[in-house]
């Protein structure tokens, strides 16, 4: 075990998965010698040489289209967008492309071999440009996996199990956590399966659901709970396509009740698919309407981020509601 | 012959190729380090108003950029971008322009918004995301935007403004359009100029956009400021072949390459770019080639990715001082006084800095206005809600808290 950021325990699943395989590829923006702009790559190239690490030029869709066609020739193309508000224009290569190779062709072709990360979220003073969520625009999407992990711990278990996993798959990472503490990592190679929700604490009044940078607002509201006397069951998603009804439908069957929050804005949020699902599967167990705590649906601003964020307050005020039905 | 592939043939029996670098697209350059008109070059037409008016906006920005570069570490504002070491590619080209022509900038051209007008108190506003913001506190720092100067707001997202430009152009030039001929009749009364980083003409929308203006006529001035870097990543491993200038020889636009140190350079062919655009309808494509003196950001640490060698070599070729250095020999300008106005605008940038901070956040509605024209119902419920959330938890929401009706 070794103390690790979020960003050293990334660069430690990309080390792994470029000694394993000698065809495995980082590229995107600024990877290269620098590291990229948040340094998930710092190192790498001087081990790996530019032929495996490098800079592409400052195009989104040009590198999630090399990403395909590399991952196609069979090679582990491990590709980063900047941010995630800098996905889009490659929208159509995820989308159309990435997501559809294996149906199209009936299974002659396909991208399993992608891996995608990106930075995603706010609390940085980032504004419109440098905050966004885009989880749920993928969701809408079958042929891709979506991961977002919450800690060092689950950043590196979590992407080594998306490079390992055959489908292309979009790993999120939360960028206000990067570096904003460090945890117990192992230093060899571990995987932590895809799919599968994590029950951080139980609890048994509400079940309160987030992922990624998000959990440790949920934890901040709960606590705040447990001081008014309710009892929180805390639950990470970890994966968002495919996601873990079973894990949350049985804890809302005991706890009778769900609190959602994510960053993103509530319309359509991934949020919305979860409550309708779990609606249906917990009808008679409910005892008050599943509450989400969501952004609004503007753009993420910059002065105003502060009353715009579903913060702990909010969470811990749709607990109370949920609670006091 | 032409044929219907739109290309003249020129046959050949010879099997050879054209090598990538075949171009080689010279670079137009006026005035010496030293400041004299170089031997067979002539200088342009520039009165000597707007040749003073062309470096007081270089000194103003180097000023502010000096000042904001360093209220950023003091953690005054969020983040800071400069235009060091292309102040003279991006004033001289904006002095070339009628006032009413459209800017598109990327978000290193803060020096074209002062020439045309954007006060230092509309800086401050926007750097410190206060009340007075014309985008009312939304987006980062350097995002600056005017209707009223005809300079588009920045986006972050690199190269949108490219084909968006090409659009904008085409609408400028319908109204000069004859209803029964399809023909331009007139002159074309304002045209739209558009930067990019020689990064973003690796996206798809500056590919997109320079081919839409080809293909149409669009009256629009492409300028492409290549400064060596797009953040950590050199030109090298940015694109092949003669620049970006061989991108528009490639879409059938006129081009010509500048030396983006050189004022007069620059304002001579941004003037010619114009009176093509207006005359012919077409786009032109400019390529500055300058050197970012500074960091990307303040976010960035250029240390990390170029020696220190390399900067020296290319502060030693300042923009500003070469500039000057013709103002003086022209008797335009003299020492003390240009001394003696520097400290009087640092002393004005110092002030307004200290305003701007004190001054208020946008109020609360701000958050949910323009998203629409006007706010749909779901976000007039959530709106309501965050109010109604907001008065019973007031010391946890200060900024607005207190300004809830
Ligand atoms: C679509 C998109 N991708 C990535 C970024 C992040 N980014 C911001 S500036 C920049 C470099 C731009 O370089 P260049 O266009 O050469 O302009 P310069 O900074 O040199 O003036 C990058 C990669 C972005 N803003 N938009």
């Amino acid at each position: 075990m070794a103390k690790m950021n979020m960003l050293h325990a990334i660069n430690s699943a990309l080390d792994i998965t470029m000694a394993e395989h000698p065809q495995a590829c980082i590229f995107g923006e600024d990877v290269g010698y620098f590291g990229g702009v948040f340094r998930a790559t710092s190192g790498l190239q001087e081990k790996y040489g530019k032929h495996r690490v490098f800079n592409t030029p400052l195009t989104e869709q040009g590198i999630l289209g090399f990403a395909n066609g590399l991952a196609a020739f069979g090679a582990p193309a491990l590709a980063e967008i900047q941010f995630a508000d800098y996905i889009f224009p490659a929208f159509d290569q995820i989308v159309n492309e990435s997501a559809k190779f294996r149906y199209r062709s009936g299974n002659e072709f396909n991208v399993g071999n992608l891996t995608i990360r990106t930075p995603y979220g706010g609390g940085i003073a980032g504004g419109l440009y440098h905050s966004q969520s885009p989880e749920a625009y993928f969701a809408h999407t079958p042929g891709l996996k979506l991961v977002v992990p919450r800690n060092p711990y689950q950043a590196k278990g979590l992407l080594r199990a998306c490079i390992k996993d055959d489908n292309p798959v979009i790993f999120f990472e939360p960028k206000r956590l990067y570096r904003a503490s460090t945890g117990e990592v192992p230093e060899g190679d571990y995987t932590i399966e895809i799919g599968k929700a994590e029950v951080v604490k139980e609890g048994k009044d509400v079940t309160v659901l987030a992922w990624g940078a998000q959990m440790e607002i949920i934890e901040q509201a709960a606590s705040k709970a447990e001081e008014a006397g309710i009892s929180c069951e805390i639950i990470d998603l970890r994966s968002i396509l495919p996601w873990d009804a079973e894990t949350i439908a049985k804890s809302v069957t005991k706890t009778g009740r769900l609190v959602i929050s994510h960053e993103a804005p509530i319309t359509n949020g991934f949020g919305a698919e979860i409550a309708a699902t779990i609606q249906k599967e917990c009808f008679l167990h409910l005892e008050s309407p599943i509450e989400r705590v969501c952004g609004l649906d503007t753009p993420y601003p910059l002065a105003l981020e502060k009353e715009y964020v579903p913060d702990a307050l909010k969470v811990f005020a749709a607990i109370k509601k949920s609670v006091e039905f | 012959m032409t044929n219907p592939n739109n290309i003249s043939l020129n046959i050949s029996h010879a099997l050879e190729f054209i090598d990538g670098h075949a171009l080689n697209i010279p670079t137009l350059k006026i005035l010496s380090e030293d400041g004299d008109i170089l031997d067979g070059a002539t200088a342009p037409d520039l009165n000597k108003e707007t040749a003073l008016r062309i470096y007081s906006t270089m000194r103003f920005i180097r000023l502010l950029d000096e000042r904001m570069q360093a209220a950023q570490r003091q953690g005054r504002i969020s983040f800071y971008m400069q235009c060091l070491g292309e102040e003279a590619a991006i004033t001289a080209s904006a002095a070339a322009l009628k006032q009413e022509d459209m800017i598109m900038a990327q978000y290193r051209e803060q020096a074209a918004l002062h020439y045309r007008g954007f006060s230092l108190e509309q800086f401050m506003n926007q750097l410190f995301s206060n009340e007075k913001d014309l985008g009312k506190g939304r987006q980062m720092p350097v995002h600056y935007g005017s209707n009223e100067l005809h300079y588009l707001t920045i986006s972050s997202p690199l190269g949108t403004q490219i084909p968006q430009a090409t659009g904008y152009a085409y609408g400028q030039k319908l109204k000069h359009i004859d209803a029964q001929s399809g023909e331009l009749s007139s002159e074309i009364d304002n045209v739209t100029i558009c930067y990019f980083g020689e990064g973003a003409a690796s996206e798809g929308d500056f590919h997109a956009g320079l081919n839409m203006a080809a293909v149409h006529k669009a009256p629009v001035l492409f300028f492409a400021r290549n400064n060596g870097y797009a953040i950590s990543t050199p030109a090298d491993e940015q694109f092949k072949g003669d620049g970006i200038a061989s991108r528009g020889v490639g879409y059938g636009i006129k081009t010509i390459r500048v030396d983006g140190a050189d004022t007069l350079a620059v304002y001579a062919a941004t003037q010619k770019a114009r009176e093509i655009a207006v005359t012919t309808g077409e786009p032109v494509l400019i390529e500055s080639i300058a050197y970012r003196l500074g960091a990307h950001s303040t976010s960035d640490d250029p240390s990390g990715y170029r020696t220190k060698d390399e900067e020296a070599e290319f502060k030693s070729n300042c923009p500003v001082a070469r500039f000057k250095a013709w103002l003086l020999k022209q008797g335009w300008l003299n020492e003390e006084e240009d001394e003696a106005q520097k400290d009087k605008i640092r002393e004005e940038i110092l002030a307004a800095l200290k305003v701007a901070e004190k001054i208020q956040k946008p109020a609360l509605e701000e958050l949910v206005s323009d998203v629409y024209d006007t706010p749909i119902p779901a976000l007039q419920k959530q709106y309501e809600e965050l109010k109604e959330h907001i008065k019973q938890h007031p010391d946890a929401y200060p900024i607005t808290a207190g300004r809830i009706k």
